[in-house]
């Protein structure tokens, strides 16, 4: 019985707290009635007060009421001014659901009521206090969504309502996306300048791209020219014509400072300057060629202009002549000459003036902002870093199979592009078996390998065994061989790219910051290349086969002599090489498309690697992969858009270190390198 | 043929000139000069422009074309065949000089256009104007208006074509000078050429290079001031310049390598160490060569663009110049003959295939295609070759003359 009393008794209390919600309706009832005036001719000046009554009734369909008067769709009874939704389907008849209780009322004709139509200042006020309601909505996604909506057109008439949604939050992920906002907002539209200046500083450092596209804003500026720079204005820079360009921070930079490597052009140069001016109505206009030339065609007599002959004016010269005999017949306007707008322009102060009118204001800008980019440096050379070394990783996978090859047989693969496109297709093709992608990609790595070292082995027994004393025949021969491979490919699987999907656990990034971050795949590369560097080393230093190896670089004849067989060990050296190939083509056809040229695009890169690390060692391959991939990285950092040229650039200077040293980075010594 | 002429005591009677002499001491010389020349005189009569029109001007022009792509495997024989540098750059030199005629002959043409257009308004046109018009014109495809630096001469015909020779000589000239003097050989050497060649594809291929991106030139065929004239007359034309270009070519480099010079390159293609023990200076040597046959590549593709139309930076690739060694690989090294059939007979066959003009195989369950499958056949004869016929084309000849190996072979 006790528990029943309980149970009993937390429902009458439930009851009287929900009861004043119940009774809300008849509060925005009476709200209506009274404000009925005020909501039918509704203007920016009245509409307030009754926005807040509204809100002050605590009504759970408040925000509809609002959203059907903002579009335009709240009507009222004329006989009794009362407001209804309407819906009609012959535009006749009209039928009536009341707005506070959602019932359908009755019908009316077309001329027994009347559509409110806000003007669009009333509108605006309608749609921030529509914000206000969605920023506390019970419902999360609602509230997720309204931040969004906010964050991309944020209006000083937020503030409130958002800091009133900061205080009620209680998702921990919102709460932070609200304070985050109110500090956006607060920079921008805060009331007090030292409001602002805190919000500003507590951005500093912060990487995040809004807060950075938040922060330019405030130091938009205006050009401006004066004969005496304005002493209460907040002067962003001061501008020399043809000297001085523009900052990072609306700061003007001297030409000293002008950097080397990014362009920094001058902000305006005389002729923009003295236009100013002239737009400005201190100095008389330019007579531009077009109006010069206008003139004189106008001014044409009998194939004549004053004293010469249309034929005769053909240049420049000859036409501003025929020009200044027009002004001084009185025809034509004269135009300053140089003198006069060097004259005119020293004699005024150009300068640009900040948006912003409170100058400690722009100052925590400039601060915040040059903590940001400095951090933003940092960082960048950071992302630069990890792109440098993700590209050196798919250089030493393209390359280190031709570094055996080449190294240890000294012969020059051209067909090992077109083994790392057989690896990418072998992965294609176990990806139509298999259709689970993790499964297919862990399938296909020794599919790849299988196909591939069989591939190598059978060019090492056909082709290149015949060819050992003559190298440039062997380029030519593997050449062929090439062309025929990649024409195969064409024919088997045409020329469109196939995709090879990679498992959704490698999709997406790794994002660090706003700034940092790399591709999962990329990662996987990386790792992919430890593991191959780790495992051939361990097998050319470790292994009897590594041994032998080793011997027939160095001396074939003597390890032969030995007891070593070196056609074995060419012919295992080739297919490891070309296996090795194959799985650097299932890795590369992850993030790149694959399509029969896939090899070529990186057999020069791979030769280059190969050559500018020094053949028959690892390290030298690590070591030419990792020079290529920073120096690549690099050079496209100074010119991103550019990457055709950074890999001009790339060439050329590889081709000059090879003047340096012509045997690589780590070359053999000894009889070894004379092979 | 072309026996060493050390060797032998000279014929005690002398006559004709020293050119007749050589002529008469090297027969396969003058039997391919005249062969050349029955050729020429052959297709200008069956010619459209000229003789009967029993052969079609395209075909005039496919002909004129590869009569170029012959001038430049002989230039690639002598460096390869004769002093054993496998360079993979002289497409792009074949390029360059491509690119050095065609701007000219674009610039030219637009600038009779500009001026033809111009003559409607009211005022003549100033050298400043008209220099603008043209800069719209040709570089409105890539965004912009201005002259590059590279187009500085761009106006005068003389000027482009001395730099349709300095600007591959000078290249080849710096390329080389770096890579002899620090000792690159072999295959390192090849690698290199090719990177030269990958670089300067890829510098073209950019928007900003100043030579119109992918886009390149293009109008080429067009001679500016002989609008007038049929490509039928023009192409017969190109044909007689680029049979002279050739047989000059022949001439001059059959003299080279019957001279001292000859021997000692044929020395450092065998024995590069010895020849430098011996006290030559053999990069000079190697330098030499490489800058002669860049310039006859360069003058190669000035020959030939203008036959083909357009030139874009594709043209220039690497494989191009892959492809110009499998011409003198399958013709033959070492023997000047050889290149040039190696180059008529792939080219010409390699735009047969290609052309649809080979009949198509039906297997039954498979009809092979030779658009689909010549690359193929050719990759496939290729490895043959060089495995099995290291003589190449050339070689037949040999057993024709029952001769065992040509001394230079």
């Amino acid at each position: 019985m006790s528990r029943l009393a309980s149970i009993l008794s937390a429902l009458i209390l439930l009851a009287y707290f929900v009861a004043p919600a119940n009774a809300s309706p008849e509060k925005f009832a009476e709200v209506l009635e009274r404000d009925f005036k005020l909501i039918q001719r509704s203007s920016v000046k009245t509409v307030t007060p009754v926005l807040e009554a509204i809100q002050a009734s605590g009504f759970e369909n408040a925000q509809e009421f609002l959203s059907n008067w903002q579009e335009k769709s709240l009507w009222f009874r004329k006989e009794d001014n009362r407001f209804f939704y309407v819906t009609t389907e012959d535009k006749k008849t009209y039928t009536l659901i009341d707005v506070v209780t959602g019932e359908k009322i009755g019908e009316a004709g077309k001329r027994d009521i009347k559509q409110i139509k806000p003007n669009s200042g009333v509108r605006k006020l309608l749609g921030s206090a529509l914000v206000q309601f969605r920023l506390v909505s019970p419902d999360l996604a609602v509230r997720r969504a309204s931040l969004e909506s906010i964050s991309r057109d944020a209006k000083p008439e937020h503030l409130p309502a958002l800091r009133n949604a900061v205080e009620t939050e209680t998702d921990l992920e919102l709460k932070t996306g609200f304070i985050q906002l109110e500090r956006l907002l607060t920079m921008q539209f805060g009331e007090t300048p030292e409001e602002r200046i805190e919000a500003i500083n507590s951005f500093a450092g912060d990487l995040n791209l809004e807060v950075r596209a938040n922060l330019n804003p405030l130091l938009a500026s205006k050009l401006e020219v004066a004969s005496q720079l304005p002493e209460d204005a907040n002067i962003a820079r001061i501008i020399i014509p043809g000297e001085t360009g523009i900052g990072s921070d609306a700061s003007a930079i001297s030409p000293s400072v002008l950097s080397w490597f990014s362009e920094v052009r001058p902000e305006l140069d005389l002729d923009e300057a003295y236009l100013m001016l002239v737009k400005s109505g201190a100095a008389p206009a330019i007579v531009t060629k077009q109006e010069r030339d206008n003139t004189i065609v106008k001014n044409i007599k009998d194939g004549m202009v004053g004293r010469y002959e249309i034929a005769s004016l053909n240049t420049e010269e000859r036409r501003d002549a025929a020009y200044s005999d027009l002004v001084l017949t009185g025809v034509a306007e004269p135009s300053p000459s140089r003198s006069d707008i060097e004259a005119a322009v020293s004699e005024h102060v150009f300068f640009a003036r900040f948006d912003e009118p409170d100058s400690n204001v722009t100052d925590a800008v400039r601060n915040t902002l040059g903590q940001i980019n400095a951090s933003v440096r940092w960082n960048t050379f950071l992302d630069l870093a990890l792109d440098a070394i993700s590209l050196a990783s798919i250089y030493f996978l393209a390359a280190i199979g031709l570094a055996i090859t080449f190294g240890v047989m000294r012969v020059i693969n051209m067909a090992h592009g077109e083994f790392i496109m057989m690896g990418a297709y072998s992965g294609y093709v176990v990806q139509q078996f298999i259709t689970n992608y993790t499964l297919s990609i862990i399938v296909a790595i020794p599919v790849a390998f299988a196909v591939t070292f069989a591939a190598g082995v059978a060019l090492e027994r056909l082709v290149i065994r015949h060819l050992y004393d003559r190298p440039l025949e062997t380029l030519l021969a593997t050449f062929g061989v090439s062309i025929a491979l990649q024409q195969l490919a064409k024919n088997i699987f045409g020329t469109q790219a196939r995709p090879l999907t990679a498992p959704d656990w490698l999709d997406g990034a790794l994002v660090i910051n706003d700034v940092v971050s790399i591709s999962w795949i990329r990662i996987a590369i990386f790792g992919l290349s430890i593991l191959f560097f780790v495992g051939l080393w361990w097998t050319l230093n470790k292994t009897r086969l590594g041994l032998e190896t080793r011997a027939v670089v160095q001396n074939p004849r003597m390890a032969a002599s030995m007891g070593i067989n070196p056609d074995r060990i060419n012919m295992l050296t080739f297919g490891l090489g070309s296996g090795i190939a194959g799985i650097a083509g299932v890795a590369i056809g992850l993030y790149a498309k694959v399509t029969s040229e896939l090899g070529s695009d990186y057999i020069v890169q791979s030769f280059m690697t190969v050559v500018i690390g020094g053949v028959g060692n690892i390290w030298g391959t690590l070591a030419g992969a990792g020079l290529i991939g920073i120096f690549q990285k690099l050079i496209e950092s100074f010119n991103p858009s550019n990457t055709l040229a950074a890999q001009t650039y790339m060439i050329i200077i590889i081709i000059i270190f090879i003047q340096f040293r012509p045997r690589g980075i780590i070359a053999l010594k000894g009889r070894a390198a004379e092979a | 043929m072309s026996e060493v002429t050390l060797t032998q005591p000279a014929p005690k009677q002398e006559f004709g000139g020293p050119l007749t002499r050589f002529l008469m001491r090297n027969p396969s010389t003058l039997v391919f000069l005249c062969l050349l020349a029955g050729f020429t005189i052959a297709i200008t009569i069956l010619s459209e422009g000229f003789g009967l029109g029993l052969i079609s001007t395209s075909l005039v022009k496919t002909l004129g074309k590869t009569l170029c792509f012959c001038l430049v495997a002989l230039a690639m024989d002598l460096l390869w065949g004769y002093c054993g540098i496998l360079s993979l750059g002289h497409f792009a030199f074949f390029g360059l000089g491509g690119y050095m005629i065609g701007m000219w002959l674009m610039y030219a043409r637009t600038e009779l256009i500009i001026i033809k257009a111009g003559e409607a308004a009211a005022l003549p046109m100033t050298p400043g104007e008209i220099h603008e018009a043209i800069g719209t014109q040709i570089f409105g495809v890539v965004g912009g208006s201005e002259f590059p630096l590279v187009w500085a001469f761009a106006h005068s015909f003389w000027a482009q074509l001395a730099l349709v020779i300095l600007v591959p000589g000078i290249l080849a000239l710096v390329f080389g000078w770096l890579a002899f003097r620090s000792r690159v050989t072999g295959v390192y050497l090849s690698i290199l050429t090719q990177a030269m060649t990958l670089a300067l594809a890829l510098y073209l291929f950019q928007n900003d290079s100043g030579l119109r991106g992918n886009n390149g030139l293009s109008g080429l065929q067009n001679l500016p001031g002989l609008e007038e004239t049929p490509q039928a007359v023009v192409s017969v034309w190109f044909l007689w310049a680029s049979a002279f270009a050739l047989g000059t070519s022949y001439l001059v480099i059959k003299l080279i390598v019957e001279s001292k010079f000859g021997n000692i390159i044929r020395a450092i293609r065998d024995d590069e160490s010895r020849v430098r023990f011996l006290g030559y200076n053999v990069e000079g040597y190697k330098l030499f060569v490489f800058v002669l046959t860049a310039i006859m590549a360069g003058i190669a593709g000035a020959l030939y663009y203008p036959q083909a139309g357009i030139i874009n930076p594709a043209e220039i690739a690497p494989i191009a110049s892959i492809y110009l060694a499998v011409w003198v690989a399958i013709g033959g090294r070492g023997r000047l003959y050889g290149s040039v059939i190696g180059a008529a007979f792939v080219s010409l066959l390699s735009s047969m295939f290609t052309g649809g003009q080979i009949p198509n195989i039906s297997l039954g369950f498979y009809t092979i295609q030779w658009v689909d499958w010549w690359l193929v056949l050719l990759g496939l004869t290729f490895v043959a070759t060089t495995l099995y016929a290291p003589n190449g084309l050339g070689g037949l000849f040999d057993l024709l003359t029952s001769k065992k190996e040509p001394d230079d072979g």
